[in-house]
């Protein structure tokens, strides 16, 4: 299981603090978002448009445990993964 | 209470972020404190401490911001499990630049009104270069690296600040960057 986690404005756009993905293959984290994509329910039943769509912005970062990486980056098995907008700290 | 030592050599590093104020004598008195059988080595101490201003420019879409009215104060989150970790990296990132005896960090989140303290940075150490030069690095990399994000609230309504292109700019002064 891998447990993304959502901040800010992002989490407020997406309206979820986290969410739970299990993963069969090892997977880059922007394979897992397209994943998420294109197995969205309510984008299929709709306009095609996924909230995950999000997570693709430019500006969001990625932290594998706490860590920010890029979304080349491989994930496993109960990794943390969090998506946040720029930080606004200090 | 969180103390990193890094090495037998390498400075005190104390990260804490918490809901509650904090007094600036006080934290400087546990600085000093904890540098027990260092003290005498203290020449300088640099300290930090930024507050809620009363006005916040960092908001997207801010000519409507004027129509929510005065700003009342700043709603700071975080990611709990990250944030301590990337300022004790900051921290860390500094010794290898500069020698110097410790620093205690303190960062507010939750709702806080204008004129309130946000965060705290202090470090003591030989000789004041090293106490300017690490108070200013921390700070610099704190801004841009550390996971808080700050909500302004209004009397009218809310607006999440954006991030200031200034601050990744701060970051040219210490290239080649060390983190």
């Amino acid at each position: 299981m891998i447990k993304l986690v959502f901040f800010a404005r992002l989490r407020e756009q997406l309206g979820l603090s986290e969410h739970r993905v299990a993963l069969s293959d090892k997977l880059t984290v922007l394979a897992l978002v397209e994943h998420l994509i294109a197995s969205d329910v309510d984008s299929n039943a709709g306009s095609g448009h996924s909230k995950w769509q999000l997570l693709l912005a430019d500006e969001v970062v990625v932290a594998k445990n706490q860590q920010v990486v890029g979304r080349d980056v491989f994930i496993e098995d109960g990794d943390e993964l969090a998506f946040f907008p720029p930080v606004t700290g200090g | 209470m969180d103390a990193k030592q890094p090495s037998k050599t390498g400075p005190l590093i104390n990260v804490l972020i918490q809901i509650s104020s904090f007094d600036v004598a006080a934290e400087t008195q546990l600085l000093e404190n904890a540098l027990t059988g260092q003290r005498s080595n203290i020449g300088a101490l640099a300290t930090f401490t930024g507050s809620v201003r009363g006005s916040e420019t960092g908001l997207s879409g801010s000519e409507d911001a004027t129509s929510y009215g005065e700003l009342l104060a700043l709603n700071i989150e975080h990611y709990p499990a990250m944030t301590q970790s990337t300022i004790e990296a900051i921290a860390l990132a500094a010794s290898q630049r500069w020698s110097f005896l410790g620093c205690r960090v303190i960062h507010r989140v939750g709702r806080l009104a204008v004129g309130e303290p946000i965060v705290l940075v202090l470090v003591a150490s030989s000789h004041r270069k090293e106490a300017f030069a690490v108070c200013e690095y921390i700070l610099d990399y704190l801004k841009t690296a550390a996971p808080f994000w700050k909500k302004a609230i209004f009397e009218h309504g809310e607006q999440w600040v954006d991030a200031k292109v200034t601050d990744t700019e701060a970051l040219d002064k210490w290239s080649p960057p060390s983190l």
